[in-house]
This record gives structure tokens, sequence and C-alpha cells, in this order.
């Protein structure tokens, strides 16, 4: 089996010559109690924690030998025990996913599975019981090479663990799937797969991972290998027993596995097909066959490695991990002045929220104004009963709920509140002449280098600095409800914004945590334009003749977070009016209004829907609703619907990139990624357009070369 | 207020295996630091009866106070070591003798009332910090001849007791170190010395020095087993051409921590801890730094005065064996034969290694597993030469003496 594996990964590290390789030192130590002569492997690529030890086919490869040497000390009878473990704060965080982005054949693809497994079965093969112990990071393959040993013991200070392989577009298919029901139960196995994953890739602690049983005992940090080490003693000695708990294989597997899909269902709605594949193998580990397991697992991950939508996964990730850090566009970081006071013009409930962004963040004075006193009172006294919830859940302690309230002030008078701040933003009312107006009195009373900053949804930026003495340092800061929760902050360039105010404005961004995408100062920008336009030819249709439920439908196969007129709601129907108002002055030709919106709107309705107890509150259309609607007589089906709506979006984004509204289809995807919660597996919108063929049929090409995002040719 | 001053009881005590200073040490790649914590929480551990909040101090000792052995260690260590944030601690200099000033100091702070209950110890990673790392030596000290230029050289002072003591020859030398060696082989064997060990995960990245990967130190390291009088004959010796003191006839330069638990006794009692020892007194005293190993010799005298003792009346000795010249110069002065056997019975730290400031504690671990073990025993020292010419010398009482057990005292 040895050489074939051997041949196998010889094979695959030549596909992937840029691997960063994890050795794997075999040590041995005189274990405590004269317990014996011990191997403890140590997966270590050689770099410090920041760059976490992952699994290539080359460090197979060397994991592979180590297992050579220490199954033959086992058999000899010189070791009484094998183990592994991590360097410093890293257990080992998986396949090396640089590595899966460059297979192009099947079976290349399925070679990396099968390698895998091949070597990491081996521990579970020796003469002598093996030992994984979890020091720090464990994630996708790391946790599943530890699956495969023996006995485990985890660090309670263990700060992240995961098999976030569904996340991602894949199963955990390195024996993950079979092996964890098989080990905690599969309800437990289907969170940790599944609920975990598909919930932005939540990450276990230590001590959960020891109560969901994955570990058998769990040591502090500060001595955690010691402790293990003595723990292995003792269950080789045999004083100690680990006994875990009967795996229910009856109905509480099935209901585990319905579960599983329930939580997909809910999450990708069906469109991205990782879960699905993972919850078949789980649901057939029932019987305990591993190797059929294994099988499949390696079969499974062929198929995705080999689909678009684990391409469209990986792609998203690099998008929201890297791109996202080093934001295209910005300038130099150097340029950036300090910013050690903030002011905001309203206090109205956006304003409110974004002073507490703020003060949460950058902890300086923040100063709200508005017109009246009440206006003003109220704008504090939310940011202070934020404060106050924070401190009642334990996010925040009594100190620092004091230094926080003490820095927060409203005032009336703009001079009294501005006079030193270096970052002035305004949330009021979102008209031009209003904004410009409020631009003019603060620049009568700011600092001359103070950033004056809008955060406009849909009105030029350049035109609201057009007015003042200094437009160069107005910047567009636009924010996504809600704020606290959506990532994506679009940063918008007027025509005489300048470098020094940009990346101020870039600095605050990274300060706030916050996504930030450089856009050109375009009608409503990137996010609302894209949705506006989606949302517009939605309601064409609708307005046209299609039903409402068919329109809906038509998108479901998507996996968005939400369907379109749901998502209407939330943002609210008078708001999409509006910027389907601004829209459609500035694109009249591809933007409508539609008469039927203006009728809900007017009507004061708050959505298209209603929801009731007797009907498990799913969304229902509102009567009162269907008898404004007038409609035409041209009914579409869910396809035409579909073709019609993802032709006008990538017509859109076509027409986004030849302006130059960002700088690549990148980051229109991680706008809307970060921005609307559109999902991996789409990589945003564009690769989906590209593979659907949309983006060819309307612009005439790919958004994407092929290999981002998709198979390599 | 009226006051009673306490008994203070040694009631723990453990330490790290010793490592050999250098690339190629066990401890190369592992911080002074994380060394002490281990001992700390070991301790913790095996006194379980014992609230980690009941704490009141926490004394450290580190010669080269500078990196992972700076930043007031005492207290540093203390939070790394998991102790809730309201136990203080400090750290503590006096070389060689630092651990044995940490129970010291704190003995006086129980005895006072100010403590019922501390942790005092020691580390010292000769390898991160080599001996003399950053020292400043006021030249003072040449110009006006304060002390000789040996002072600050540890190995010339050996040298210089050899001359104040001609009869204290390299051939005695020698054989006392040889039989260190043999009395921390035997000990081992006979498991006296593991059962206080804390064995510490290391790791190396640096193949010259052996198998890479984490790896676990159980034993100490500087141990030479079976070293015979032929070995040490050959050796060079590097402070002085055709010298006496020789690589063999003294301890290295080594990396490893020591820590115990110093309570009043009656807190100890209530608390359900063991009593190992009892404080009978303590004293550390000066000499002509260039002669800096004869500093036991005073300091037992002055401990042996305030406890109203005679040296007959002492029945273990664990003296530190820095310099098996300096060993001498104390049995010397007092008669005690060479090889007595109540003196150094698990061997020294010629076999075991000298990690400088945490010595002090392994001497008194071993004497406390000697007055166990010997409840015929009613009094034994522990002693150590400290740099630019000092002693010090703590004198114990055994907790299970029992004149039935036939001891004399």
């Amino acid at each position: 089996m040895s050489t074939t594996t051997t041949e196998l990964l010889k094979g695959a590290a030549e596909l992937f010559p840029g691997e960063v390789v994890t050795q794997a030192h075999v040590r041995h130590i005189d274990l405590p109690s004269g317990a014996g002569r011990f191997a403890l492997i140590t997966l270590d690529n050689g770099l410090d924690h920041t760059k976490p030890t992952t699994f290539g086919p080359q460090s197979l490869a060397n994991l592979n030998t180590a297992i050579d040497q220490v199954e033959k000390e086992a058999a000899e009878g010189a070791v009484v025990g094998v183990g592994l473990t991590g360097k410093p704060f890293i257990f080992a965080v998986g396949a090396d996913l640089k590595g899966v982005e460059l297979l192009k054949r099947r079976e290349d693809a399925l070679a990396i599975g099968k390698g895998g497994h091949e070597v990491f079965r081996r521990l579970s093969g020796l003469a002598v019981p093996t030992f994984a112990y979890y020091n720090g990071a464990a994630m996708g393959g790391g946790v599943e090479v530890g699956l495969h040993c023996s006995y485990r013991t985890v660090s309670s200070a263990l700060p992240a663990f995961s098999l976030p392989e569904v996340f991602l577009g894949l199963v955990p298919g390195w024996g993950g799937c079979a092996l964890l029901p098989n080990l905690i139960g599969a309800d437990r196995a289907v969170s940790v797969i599944i609920e975990n994953s598909l919930n932005q890739n939540k990450q276990l602690k230590g001590k959960q991972v020891f109560e969901l049983g994955i570990a058998d005992a769990i040591f502090e940090g500060a001595d955690f290998l010691e402790q293990s080490l003595i723990w292995t003693a003792s269950v080789l000695r045999g004083e100690l027993q680990v006994v875990r708990p009967d795996i229910d294989r009856g109905e509480a597997w099935d209901q585990a596995v319905a579960r599983g899909k329930a939580v997909a269902d809910s999450k990708v709605h069906g469109a991205a097909p990782a879960a699905y594949r993972a919850l078949e193998i789980g649901a057939a580990a029932k019987n305990g066959d591993l190797s059929a397991g294994f099988d499949a697992e390696d079969a499974a991950l062929a198929d995705l490695i080999m689909g678009d939508e684990l391409r469209s996964g990986i792609y998203a990730f690099n998008l929201v991990q890297k791109r996202a850090k080093r934001p295209a566009g910005a300038p130099d970081k150097s340029l950036a002045r300090p910013v050690t006071k903030v002011g905001v013009v309203g206090a109205g409930l956006m304003a409110s929220q974004l002073a507490l962004l703020f003060l949460r963040r950058l902890e300086v004075p923040v100063v709200l104004t508005d017109i009246d006193q009440e206006r003003v009172d109220k704008g504090v006294g939310y940011v202070h009963a934020e404060i106050d919830k924070l401190l009642g859940k334990g996010r925040i302690n009594q100190d620092k709920a004091n230094r926080l309230k003490g820095l927060v002030s409203g005032v009336l008078d703009k001079a009294e509140g501005f006079s030193d701040a270096d970052f002035i933003i305004e949330a009021v009312f979102e008209e031009m002449g209003v904004k410009q107006k409020v631009f003019a009195e603060v620049e009568a009373v700011a600092p001359a280098h103070a950033i004056l900053a809008t955060n406009t949804s849909s009105l030029s930026v350049s035109e609201m600095a057009s007015k003042l003495k200094h437009p160069e340092r107005v910047v567009g800061f636009h924010f996504f409800n809600p704020v606290a929760i959506l990532p994506l902050l679009e940063i918008v360039r007027g025509e005489q914004t300048d470098d020094a105010s940009l990346a101020t404005a870039f600095g605050v961004a990274r300060k706030l945590k916050k996504t930030a995408v450089l856009c050109k100062d375009a009608p409503a920008f990137v996010v609302n334009r894209i949705l506006t336009r989606f949302m517009g030819e939605i309601q064409n249709t609708i307005d046209e003749g299609t039903p409402v439920e068919v329109a809906e439908k038509a998108v479901e196969p998507l996996g968005l977070p939400m369907s379109p007129l749901v998502l209407l709601e939330l943002v609210g129907p008078a708001i999409g009016l509006h910027v389907s108002e601004t829209l459609n002055r500035a694109f009249p030709e591809r933007f409508t209004v539609s008469p039927n919106l203006a009728a809900v709107v007017k009507a004061g309705k708050r959505g298209f829907y209603v929801y009731s107890a007797e009907n498990g509150f799913k969304p229902e259309l509102d009567p009162e609703v269907a008898a404004l609607l007038k409609q035409g007589d041209t009914v579409l089906t869910e396809e035409k619907v579909r073709t019609r709506v993802m032709e006008a979006v990538a017509q859109e984004i076509g027409l986004m990139l030849q302006e130059g509204v960002v700088a690549e289809a990148q980051d229109i995807d991680l706008c809307l990624i970060t921005g609307a919660g559109w999902p991996f597996h789409l990589g945003g919108i564009t690769p989906y357009l590209d593979r659907e063929g949309y983006a060819e049929r309307v612009n005439g090409k790919k958004f994407l070369p092929q290999g981002v995002a998709s198979v390599p040719a | 207020m009226p006051r009673t001053v306490r008994d203070v009881v040694f009631v723990d005590g453990v330490r790290t295996p010793f490592g050999k200073a250098g690339p190629k040490g066990i401890y190369h790649e592992t911080r002074a630091d994380d060394l002490v914590v281990k001992c700390i929480r070991e301790l913790l551990r095996r006194n379980p009866d014992l609230d980690p909040a009941r704490i009141d101090e926490v004394a450290l000792a580190a010669t080269t106070q500078i990196g992972d052995q700076g930043l007031t260690l005492g207290r540093t260590a203390g939070i790394l070591a998991g102790l809730p944030e309201t136990v203080p601690g400090y750290s503590v200099d006096r070389m060689c003798a630092g651990a044995m000033t940490a129970v010291t100091a704190i003995a006086g702070g129980v005895a006072f009332g100010a403590y019922d209950i501390a942790v005092a110890g020691g580390v010292e990673h000769m390898g991160r910090h080599p001996m003399g790392e950053g020292v400043d030596p006021n030249p003072r000290f040449v110009s006006e001849k304060l002390v000789d230029e040996s002072a600050l050289f540890m190995g010339m002072t050996a040298e210089n007791l050899h001359d104040r003591f001609p009869h204290l020859t390299k051939q005695r030398a020698d054989e006392y170190a040889v039989r260190s060696q043999e009395k921390a082989a035997k000990a081992y064997a006979d498991g006296k010395i593991q059962a206080d060990l804390v064995p510490v995960s290391v790791r190396r990245t640096n193949p010259e020095a052996g198998e890479t990967g984490w790896g676990l130190a159980t034993a100490d390291e500087p141990m030479r087993p079976g070293t015979t009088l032929e070995n040490l004959a050959g050796l060079k010796t590097p402070f002085r051409a055709h010298g006496r003191v020789t690589p063999g006839n003294a301890a290295g330069l080594n990396d490893g921590a020591t820590a115990s638990l110093i309570a009043a006794e009656d807190v100890a009692r209530e608390l359900g801890l063991p009593v190992k020892m009892r404080l009978v007194s303590y004293a550390f005293a000066g000499v002509e730094p260039e002669v800096m190993g004869i500093g036991p010799v005073p300091s037992t005298e002055k401990a042996l005065a305030k406890a109203g003792l005679s040296i007959s009346d002492i029945g273990l000795f664990e003296v530190n064996e820095a310099f098996a010249v300096q060993v001498l110069a104390f049995l010397d002065h007092y008669g005690i034969a060479d090889d007595d056997p109540r003196v150094n019975q698990y061997g020294g730290a010629i076999a075991f290694g000298h990690p400088l400031a945490s010595s002090g504690v392994r001497l008194m671990t071993q004497l406390a597993r000697q007055f166990e073990e010997q409840p015929h025993v009613q009094y034994g020292l522990t002693t150590m030469c400290v740099g630019f010419g000092m002693g010090g010398t703590v004198i114990w009482e055994n907790p299970h003496f029992d004149k039935a057990a036939g001891g004399n005292k």
C-alpha cells in the first residue's frame, strides 16, 4: 500500500510546486511513570503561527514517511505508542486550498482524496495505540488526522476547531464524514459538519471539543502536552480506562440526518451540493463500515473539486480573507491622517448606530449634533442604552462602559462639537440640498484637515462636495444595514477627493473592522445598483403579469439568503422605491419605477407579505397588497423569469465594469457577499453568471478568466 | 498589638529536570518563565486541597533578570500559571542563593504574620542568559581594589579556595565529584529524585541537536553516571593553566527551575497540607568575594548560633556543589569527612546541575525527602555559596523526627 500511496502523492506533488511543505518530525521520548518509549510526531511547516500548518501532497508524503518509521518501530515493540501534535498554537488546518485550486482532472482530485485517506488510515492500523494531541487550531484535514487515532486530548486554550469543508463547498473527505458520527453520534456530527460549517464557519473551542466527545481528555494550555503525555502513560499502563458513550444507531441517526438536511435547506436552499453529499455519507456511515465511507468520501471530493461550486467557494473565501484586507485601488496607508475625534451630523437611528460603531471601534470622542435638543438626547440615549446592553451581556466590563459613555456626547452647536473633530460623517435626510447645506455648515466650523464623509446611498458625492471650499476632503462612506453586522463599507471617491482623505477613510474603515471597497462616484454605487436592477427586473415581470409566487420562486435555485420581496420588506419599500427613482433618473433605459411598488408605498404598507401563526409565519401575499396590484397579462415561467433577471444583472455588472465603478469583477462579488449576504457557492454572483452562460450571452464574454472561480483549462 | 511569631514550614517542593545550557541542551528552545510556570502548576496539582486564592505571595528568583527572566517574574509567572489575579508576586536576586533567599524572605513574612502561605522558587536559563549577561561592574571595584578581579569569575574563586587550603587537593575534589555522580545515579535508580520532578515539554527545531519536534524532559540532562577518577584526571582546567578546577569537579552551566510552598504551620495543618520540614533558623553572611566558596562557613555559624545548635546536632546536610572544593572547605572546617554519609545523600549539583537562582529549593526538596525516610534525624541544613562573596544557610527540623527511631538528635 505504501508504494502506491507514495506514487500517488508524488504525482500530486508535481502538480503543486508551490506547496508550503509540512514536515512530520519523529522524536522519541520516555513516557512518565516508566510507561515506556513513545514516538511523538510533530507537524510543523517551519513557519510561525501566522502561517498555519497545512497538508499538501508533499506534506502528506512526509507524514507517510514518518508513519513508515513508527509503524516499523511499533511492530518491533520498540515503542509502546505513537502521538501526533502540532507546532506552537497550531495543530493543523487541513488541506492546502491553493493546491486544490490547481487541480484540473478528476483523477488528480481523486488522488488527493485517496492520498489523504491512505496516509491517515495507517494511524488506526499500527500495532500500538495512537494519540492525537490537539494543541492548537485544528481544521478540516487537521481535525480528521486526529480522528484516525485511537485517542485524542484537546487543549482548553484551543481557539478554533472546525470542519469548514461544507462552508467552502467540499465534504470532510479525509475521514471526517464517516468517522465523526461513529465517534460522537450522528446528531453531534451534523452540528459540527453541517450546522457550524454553514453558520459562517463557526469555530469550536477546546472545551466544546471535549464536551462533544471528540476528545477523550482536556488539559489547560500552560502544560497541555506534558499533561497529555502523563495521561497517555496512564492509558498505556492500563491505569485509566477511556469510556465513550454508546452511539445510537437507530432512529436517532436518521433524525440527525434529516435535521442536517433541514439546516442545509434553510441555508443554501438546495443550491449547493456539498452539505447534501456530506449528509449522504454520514447517513451511510450508520452501519459503521468505514471503508465504504472513505470510498464515498473520495468520490464526493473528486466530484466537488471538479465542480464550480467549490471553485466559487474558494474564490469567495479568498476574496473575504485576502482581497478584503488589501482593498484594490486604496492609496498608500502612510498618507492617512490620525482620527482622534469623530463628529456625526444627525442623531436619528442611522446616525446613532454609526456613532455607536465609531465609539466602540475607535474609542475616541464621538459628538452627535441635530436640529433640536430632543433629537440629540434621543441619539445619545440610544448609544447609552446599547452600551448598557453590551454590559449586561458581559461583552464589555463596567470600566469600558464608563469609558465609552464618557466619550459620547451630543450638542446643538456644530461649532462647539466639531471644532476639533478629524472625521465628520453626515447621516441626515437623503436629499442633495439638505446634505450640501449641512456640509457647508460643517466646513465653516471644522478644522481644515477634517474629513467630511457622507453615508449617502445614492446621491452623488462629487455634487455634494461641489459647493465647498475644500471639496477634496469629501468621501462617500456607505454602510449597510444592520451596520453592526454587515461587513461591507463602500468608500466612494468623488471627482475631487484627494489621496490623503481617501487613505484616511480606508484607515478608519480598517479600524471599524469593515470590508472597504473603493467605488467610483456612480449612481447607487455597487450593491444597491445591482440589487435594484435585480429586484426591478423581478418587479417588472410581476407588473407585466407573472404571479408573485412564480417570480419569487424563479430565483430560488440561486440559494440567496432571502427572497427578493422579503428583502424588499427588510430594506423598506419606500427606500427601495426611492433608490429605483434615483437610478431611473440616471439610467431610464434600464431602471424602471414600478407603479405597483409606488402604490404599495403610498398605501403605507411595510411589505408585500403578511405572517400568521396559523401558517407557521411563512410569508403570504397580503390581500390588501394583492388588491393594489395592477398586473398585465404576460405570464412567464420560472425559467424565463430567471433568465431575464440574471441577464439584466449580467448586463448591469458588465456596464459597471466598463464605467469603472470598481476595479474588477472581484470587487463586485466581494460587495455582494459582504454587503448583501450573497452566498459563497455563487462566488458572489459573477462566477455564477459565467458558468450559467448569462455573461457570455449578454456581454459576449465571461467576467472572470478560466481557472478563477472555475476549474482551470 | 501583641504579636506571635509563627512556625514556618516547608510544605512541598518540585523542580524541572535540569538541562545543559547551550544550543544542544534540552531547554534551548524553551522559555525560562515557562519552566517556572510548570513548577508552580505542579505544586497546585500535587496539593489539591490548597485553594490558589489562599496564596499570599509568589517570590521567584533569577540572577539575570532580563527578557523571559525579567518583568517581575513572580507576578508574571503567577498569571501565566493560572493563579488568581489577586495573588501578588515579586522577583528576587541573590545570584546562586536566589531561591533560598525567596524561601527565607517568604519565611520571614510568614513568621511576622504577613503571609499564611506563599510560593518561593527560582529559575535560571543559563543558555538564554549566560552568566554575566548585561553586567556593568562599577570601575571602582578594581580601581580602588575593593575586590580582586577574579571575584567576578566563579571558577577563579574556586581556584583561589584551593590556594587558601592547599590540603584540599584536586585529587580530593575529583574523588568527591565521582562520589556525587555515583550517589546521584543511585538516587535515580532508587526513585528518590523523579517524584519531585515536573516533566517539561521541549521543542527542538535544530536537527544538529538531535531528533526534532516536541519531546519531553523527564530526567536531569547533565548527569554522567559511571564517571571515574580516570575520566576526570584528564579534563582541562579552564580557569587557570595547570589549575585544579575542571568541568568534572564543578557544576556545569544549566537551565532549570524550582518552586516550593512555604506556610505557617498552623495554616498548613488547617488546610490539610503536608508539613515536610520546619524552619529552625537561617542566616546569610559575607566573605571576601575572591573566595566566595567559603561563604557557607560563616553563614552556618550564624544560623547555628541563632538556633542554639551546634554542628553536631545536624543529622543531614544538603550542600550545594557549585565546586567540589567549596564543599570540601565547608566539611574540612567542621571536621566532617569528605565522604560522610550525612552529606548530600542523593548526590549534588556536580551531577544534577546548578541553574543558579533555582538551586536553593532543590536542596530543600531533597532534604525533605531524606527527613521523611530518616525519622531518627531531628535537624538538617541546606547551605550554599553565593557570588560576590556570600554564603547562605537554612536549618530545618524534621517533623517526622521520632526519638524512638533511634536518633541521637
